[in-house]
């Protein structure tokens, strides 16, 4: 397969303006998610570094194959980070690589924060990308506020590479905190779970990670020392009626990147109401395992057996059925090509998609058919 | 600010419009009476006004439906109106248009404390949402000043923010999905309970689009549980330089204030005037607001006020009780009230990066004293989202002219330094003209084809946001293909 290595955003442009077929757009290679694209590889990791940083405003921009990493690294020496939490696909997926800030948004990934802080869609402040057409077209800015035409940005938030190629991102950070405490309840079902997350969600202290995982609900609590310890008193006593409740320093990674189900053959990555969740675990084929985020809102689900195409099928099912969606984040190439790897939208919203992309990209050059055929 | 010449051929079927109307409306949700039409003329940017041919109230989804499926068939232009706050001119009609207004439409559809929610119909306004829910406990974060006023449907064209969204976001954070009715009749359900899209973030592109790719007619909102207390603290310093440069060492020490709002010296008078606050007479003023309980917000505001001395303030007042939290904010609040109490004035909101605060406010002192007209700042530091409110006499001729240019010279200053033309406010008619600043002709028509495939007619509120020039050639095509 031909690769073709980018350093510049004027290459990009030139190289997609010049393209005769399909262009498979990479960036860290960590993502093989969705409908395999045949084609030429757009390698964009060349086109690496954080351009801008004022850790007073809050604000940083970098070239869009920045690794993650590098940029994480750059905001620790500040105190600050990427409060979404971006999720790293690598252990999941098998792949090697770095993930890089333009996939991040690319796909909107976003980790167990997401439920207090936001999404990458409510960090990204701007891009700059290259249509399907070759043109360079930037959106948005680099201030925190900003309500200047039309949010193209959220538009390319999750949009896989299938409207243009991200060629620089801007983003709003926030400040690193003093101190972390995970309350921890065990032995909870599903529903009970649910209940308990429901429940430090909508109280007044400011849980920024509500997650079941083998059995056990966990909830963190940061920010500065004397609070987190006042908001964890505050808590144990609002749900004791759950059981006992232990502090740990439990490894946020591990719900993060859906670690307990890397030796899954397919895994979906589920979004629906968190009241929801144990109605879409109870659904799961035997032999399923599960875990949920957010508050129940996010269902992380794997198998190793069975016909995995056919669990797809009765997955997207159900949530169709409930509202929300569910993507087959990992499987096998040969399912992939096959099913729709998202979730299949309703006619009229799907129509609105396909009439943008065929505007962003009227060849259908770009990722094509990754999200939908 | 030009405005499209009223097409001759829409007004000459005002009278089949307003009967196949009256066909699908209650008789008293179509007005087309011109006393009465005179009601809609204008928005909050006042200075502009235009009554529409017609003016309609539907009370559901499905007459929204039927009202646009009419207006396409006609080729009338629709202009979507919720409470008419905007200061953009985002709902200004023009005269051979339908005003389509949800203020009818304010029904409490389904609160879910459980999964944090509110589904809304959008003609409710921001505070009763809040009003809602707040017996139970919750609110409804993004709060725009005219928050008493406003309906959610203006929120989610204008993508509304306010002084709490440096910790809690603006509406499109807050904004977890729409029912939108799009200018064929056309109603797709995107988003939901749910957190993200599973596709393309079509919510995230709707949020702030002006009302131009279709009418939102319900909303779910996130709702979140109100902190357990909060409380400002003020300072008064000698010059805007140290004022920004304290917010700035607060911002990197890794407190996170819901508010940072600052003032500068004719505003604190102005304020001090009309409110009686208290305020210290200083170059600058700030009123930072953390919330908690007690013990968390006094760690938070020692942290605070420790940097603050380090910048000489002349004057550090914690709030020691609701009273006094509340005259603090009163002066901030009643801003742009006591402004309108000495002169008229128009208000911009360009942003800009924080650390330009103290170049930007010495360029429009500069300016100031080069239109001869006086200019006071009140914003949102922590953000850099800036209220510069130009004063002129409305009766003096060539005055107002005089104010939109130097207007035009703030937020052109504001996009040359890395900010961007409007914060929180659209840019309506006021900036549309000046979008060409600020974007290429390409990312102009980037965001113009996102409009051609929600409204291919161009029906859809046209004549905001591009310059006219720009979206001549597809408003034209529109007329054209009639």
């Amino acid at each position: 397969m031909k690769m073709s290595k980018m350093k510049t955003e004027d290459e990009v442009a030139a190289a997609v303006s010049a393209a005769s077929g399909p262009l498979a757009v990479r960036g860290g290679g960590t993502r093989s998610v969705g409908r395999p694209v045949v084609s030429e590889v757009l390698d964009v990791s060349g086109l690496s570094g954080v351009t801008l940083y004022e850790p007073g405003a809050l604000t940083l921009v970098a070239q869009a194959g920045t690794p993650v990493a590098e940029i994480e690294k750059t905001l620790a020496a500040e105190n600050q980070r990427l409060a979404f939490e971006p999720y790293d696909l690598t252990g999941l997926l098998g792949t090697s690589g770095a993930s890089t800030i333009g996939g991040v948004v690319a796909t909107n990934a976003s980790g167990p924060r997401r439920i207090m802080a936001g999404a990458a869609r409510d960090f990204a402040l701007g891009v700059r990308f290259v249509d399907g057409a070759g043109q360079i077209i930037k959106n948005g800015g680099r201030v925190m506020k900003n309500v200047t035409g039309y949010d193209l940005v959220k538009l390319m938030c999750g949009s896989w590479g299938t409207l243009g190629v991200l060629t620089e991102v801007s983003l709003k950070v926030l400040p690193g905190v003093e101190a972390v405490t995970t309350l921890v309840i065990d032995g909870l079902e599903p529903a009970h779970a649910v209940d308990a997350m429901s429940r430090a969600l909508a109280s007044p202290f400011e849980v920024s990670g509500a997650a079941w995982i083998d059995g056990q609900v966990w909830l963190r609590l940061e920010g500065f020392e004397s609070s987190v310890a006042y908001r964890a008193g505050e808590l144990k006593n609002l749900l004791s009626a759950f059981g006992d409740i232990n502090e740990t320093d439990a490894d946020w990674r591990t719900v993060r990147d859906a670690i307990p189900l890397y030796g899954a053959e397919a895994v979906w990555r589920i979004s629906v109401k968190p009241s929801d969740g144990p109605a879409v675990i109870g659904a799961l084929p035997s032999g399923c395992d599960a875990m949920m985020d957010w508050g129940g809102g996010l269902i992380w689900a794997g198998v190793s057996d069975g016909d995995i195409a056919a669990t797809h099928a009765d997955v997207q099912a159900t949530v169709a059925g409930l509202g929300g969606h569910a993507t087959l984040i990992k499987g096998p190439e040969a399912v992939r090509t096959v099913v729709p790897v998202f979730q299949p939208e309703a006619p009229g919203v799907a129509a609105l998609s396909a009439s943008l992309r065929q505007r962003f990209d009227p060849r259908g050059i770009l990722n094509p058919g990754l999200m939908a055929a | 600010m030009e405005m499209p010449v009223p097409d001759s051929a829409v007004l000459a079927r005002k009278a089949r419009v307003v009967a196949r109307l009256r066909d699908v409306l209650p008789s008293d949700a179509v007005i087309d009476d011109p006393t009465e039409t005179r009601a809609y003329e204008c928005d909050a940017l006042t200075a502009y006004r235009c009554p529409p041919m017609v003016a309609v109230l539907p009370s559901t989804t499905s007459e929204v439906s039927d009202v646009l499926r009419i207006c396409h068939d006609e080729g009338v232009p629709v202009v979507p109106r919720g409470s008419g706050t905007s200061l953009a001119g985002g709902a200004l009609p023009t005269a051979d248009c339908v005003i389509l207004g949800v203020a009818r439409m304010s029904d409490v559809l389904e609160t879910d404390y459980d999964n944090r929610i509110i589904r809304v119909q959008t003609g409710r306004t921001n505070l009763s949402v809040t009003g809602a829910v707040e017996a139970d406990g919750f609110f409804y974060a993004p709060d725009p000043s005219s928050q008493l006023a406003c309906a959610i449907a203006g929120n989610i064209a204008m993508n509304s923010g306010g002084a709490h969204c440096l910790k809690y976001g603006v509406t499109t954070n807050n904004l977890m999905g729409v029912t939108l009715v799009q200018m064929d009749g056309t109603v797709v359900e995107i988003g939901g309970a749910h957190l993200d899209a599973g596709g393309l973030d079509l919510l995230g592109v709707i949020c702030g689009s002006e009302g131009q790719l279709g009418v939102v007619t319900e909303a779910t909102l996130r709702i979140l549980h109100k902190p357990e207390g909060a409380r400002p603290v003020l300072m008064g310093f000698d010059s805007a330089e140290v004022a920004g440069a304290c917010v700035a060492d607060i911002i990197k020490a890794g407190v996170l204030p819901v508010a940072i709002e600052f003032m500068d010296k004719m505003l604190i008078e102005v304020c001090e005037d009309f409110a009686k606050a208290d305020y210290p007479m200083c170059g600058a003023l700030l009123i930072v607001e953390v919330e908690g309980s007690d013990a968390e917000i006094d760690a938070q505001l020692a942290l605070i006020t420790d940097i603050a001395k380090r910048h000489n303030p002349v004057a550090l007042r914690e709030s020691a009780s609701a009273d006094e939290s509340a005259r603090i904010w009163a002066g901030r609040k009643a801003a742009f009230s006591a402004i309108g109490r000495i002169s008229d004035y128009m208000c911009l909101d360009g942003t800009i990066p924080v650390s330009e605060l103290p170049y930007v406010l010495r360029r429009i002192g500069e300016m100031s004293e080069k239109y001869g007209l006086p200019v006071g700042n009140v914003f949102h530091a922590g953000d850099g989202n800036m209220h510069p409110l130009i004063c002129y006499d409305a009766n003096k001729p060539g005055d107002l002219e005089l104010c939109e240019e130097f207007g035009a010279e703030v937020l052109k200053l504001c996009v040359e330094v890395g900010g961007c033309l409007t914060g929180e406010h659209g840019v309506g008619i006021e900036k549309r003209d000046l979008m060409t600043h600020q974007y290429a002709p390409a990312d102009l028509e980037a965001q113009m084809a996102v409009k051609d495939v929600f409204d291919a007619t161009w029906l859809l509120n046209p004549a905001k946001v591009f310059p006219l020039a720009v979206s001549e050639p597809r408003r034209g095509a529109a007329l054209a293909a009639e």
